[in-house]
C-alpha cells in the first residue's frame, strides 16, 4: 500500500472505531446486528470502496475478539481519551495519510452519505465533516481527517482535552450539510437500539394501547403531573419511556430507573398490554 | 396487623413493639431511623417521603417474609413514614422478636438494609439554605448531564 501524497493530496485510509466500552448499551456495540449483519461488518463494507485500506480501531485487549480479528487492526495506545485515541494511533502509524473515520454505531448511515462526504473532501483543510442536523456542530466520527490535523490534535489531547467535536469547531474544518438528516443518528442505549430497529422494520407498527402512567418524585416534578392516560404504539416500557422523554425534560436515563407494570417490577423489554399501569421508578431512598 | 405499613401519621412504635411479644421469644431487636439535621455537608431543615404504595406494600411484605424465612425469627414488623417530617422525627421503625438475640439482630439489620435499597420510596430533603433535592436522584441527573456534554455525539466507540 502506498500511503504517500499524490499531487499534494494525501491518500485516504479508512478507520472504523470499535474500541468503545459500550457502557450505556451494556453489550458490545460493534456486534449489534441490523439487517442480519453486525454493525462492524456493515461499517467496514461501507467504508472499503472509498479507501486504499480499511482498519478497525481496537483497544489492546480486543485484538483477539473474533469479530475484530477478521480485519486489519490499529490498536489504541492511550487510555481514557475516548474516540480520539483511535485516531491518534492511526495518525501515528501513517502520518502521511488522511483518515476517513467512521464510528461503528451509525446504523442509519447510508452509502450516499459516505460518498457525498468523500466527494466534498477539502484536502487543503484540517478536516471535512458533516454539520449535525440536530445541533449544527461538527460530526467528528463520520469525517475525513487530513494529515495536517495530526499535530494540533495531539497537542489538544496533551492539554487534557478530548472532545473531538470541539476540536473540529476550533480547527480549520470544512463543514457540509447532511443529505439525509438522520443518517448520523447514533445508538448508545438499548432503548435507542430498539427504537431504530423498530423504525427499520415495517411490522413494528403495533396497535395503539391505552396506558396509565404514574409519576413519582423527581419524575413527577419534571412531568408536572402525577398521572396521565396515554395512547401509544410503544411495544415495551423502554419504548414508552423514550417517547415520554421527548415530551418532558427528564434528567434520569433508563439505566438508573426501574419499571413497574401493574404494581410489579418488570423488565424494560416486557411487552405492554392495553390497560396497563406503568410507573418508572427513580433511584430510591428509604430509611 | 400487616407486617409492613406506610403511615402519614407519626409511627406508634410502642404499639408495634407490644404486638411482637411472644412467650416463645427471648430476644427482641428494633431499629429506628430518625431525620438527621445534615446530609452530604448540607444542613437539613426537614424532608418529605413519597412512596409508590401499591408496589411498596408488596415489596415491604416480601422483605419481611424473606427475613423471617432466612433467619428463622418469630415475628417481624416494619413501618415507614410518608409525607413531611421535621428533624428528629421517626422515619422508619423495624422490630423483630425471636427465640434468641442473634437472629433478632441479624433479621432487623437485613430488613432495614433491604428497605433502603428496594422499597419504592423517595426522599426530598429541604436544606436550611432554601435548596431542596431528591436524594440519590439529583446526582444521577447531574452525572448524566455531564456525560452528555462529553459524549454528545458518541460513546467512546
Amino acid at each position: 500500500m502506498n500511503a504517500r501524497p499524490v499531487n499534494g493530496v494525501a491518500p485516504l485510509l479508512g478507520l472504523v472505531l470499535a474500541g468503545g466500552r459500550s457502557t450505556r448499551m451494556r453489550t458490545d456495540k460493534a456486534a449489534l446486528r441490523y439487517g442480519g449483519r453486525s454493525q462492524l461488518e456493515r461499517a467496514m463494507e461501507l467504508i472499503s470502496p472509498h479507501v486504499q485500506r480499511a482498519y478497525v480501531s481496537v483497544r489492546a485487549d480486543q485484538t483477539e475478539d473474533p469479530l475484530r480479528a477478521r480485519f486489519a487492526q490499529i490498536h489504541d495506545d492511550r487510555e481514557n481519551v475516548g474516540p480520539i485515541a483511535g485516531l491518534l494511533a492511526a495518525q501515528t502509524h501513517h502520518p502521511q495519510a488522511a483518515w476517513l473515520v467512521l464510528a461503528c454505531d451509525l446504523p442509519l448511515l447510508d452509502a450516499a452519505t459516505l460518498s457525498y462526504l468523500v466527494r466534498s473532501r477539502a484536502a487543503d483543510r484540517a478536516a471535512t465533516a458533516y454539520r449535525s442536523s440536530h445541533d449544527g456542530l461538527p460530526e467528528p466520527l463520520c469525517a475525513i481527517w487530513e494529515p495536517r490535523s495530526a499535530a494540533p490534535l495531539a497537542a489538544y489531547v496533551a492539554r487534557g482535552r478530548q472532545c473531538p467535536r470541539r476540536f473540529l469547531l476550533e480547527a480549520d474544518t470544512q463543514l457540509i450539510d447532511e443529505p439525509n438528516p438522520r443518517a448520523l443518528d447514533n445508538v448508545n442505549t438499548p432503548e435507542e437500539y430498539r427504537s431504530v430497529t423498530s423504525d427499520l422494520l415495517p411490522e413494528s407498527t403495533s396497535d395503539p394501547k391505552h396506558i396509565t402512567v404514574q409519576y413519582y418524585a423527581l419524575l413527577r416534578e419534571q412531568a408536572g403531573r402525577r398521572e396521565e392516560a396515554v395512547v401509544t404504539r410503544a411495544r415495551t416500557a423502554a419504548e414508552l419511556y423514550a417517547q415520554l422523554a421527548q415530551r418532558y425534560p427528564f434528567s434520569l436515563t433508563p439505566e438508573v430507573l426501574r419499571v413497574a407494570i401493574n404494581a410489579e417490577f418488570r423488565e424494560w423489554t416486557a411487552p405492554l398490554t392495553d390497560g396497563d399501569a406503568v410507573v418508572f421508578i427513580p433511584p430510591v431512598a428509604g430509611g | 396487623m400487616p407486617s409492613f405499613q406506610f403511615t402519614a401519621a407519626p409511627i406508634a412504635a410502642e404499639q408495634l413493639r407490644v404486638a411482637l411479644a411472644d412467650p416463645a421469644c427471648g430476644g427482641y431487636a428494633a431499629f429506628e431511623g430518625w431525620v438527621r439535621d445534615s446530609n452530604d455537608g448540607q444542613r437539613v431543615r426537614g424532608l418529605e417521603y413519597e412512596a409508590f404504595e401499591a408496589l411498596g406494600l408488596r415489596e415491604g411484605e416480601r422483605i419481611i417474609a424473606e427475613a423471617i424465612e432466612r433467619f428463622g425469627v418469630a415475628h417481624a414488623v416494619c413501618a415507614h413514614r410518608v409525607g413531611s417530617l421535621a428533624v428528629g422525627e421517626l422515619a422508619v421503625w423495624v422490630g423483630v422478636s425471636a427465640a434468641h438475640r442473634d437472629e433478632a439482630f441479624r433479621a432487623c439489620r437485613y430488613i432495614i438494609d433491604e428497605v433502603k435499597h428496594r422499597l419504592p420510596i423517595w426522599k426530598k430533603e429541604h436544606y436550611l439554605n432554601g435548596d431542596s433535592g431528591w436524594v440519590n436522584c439529583e446526582r444521577c441527573a447531574a452525572h448524566a448531564e455531564e456525560a452528555s456534554v462529553h459524549q454528545h455525539v458518541h460513546d467512546p466507540v
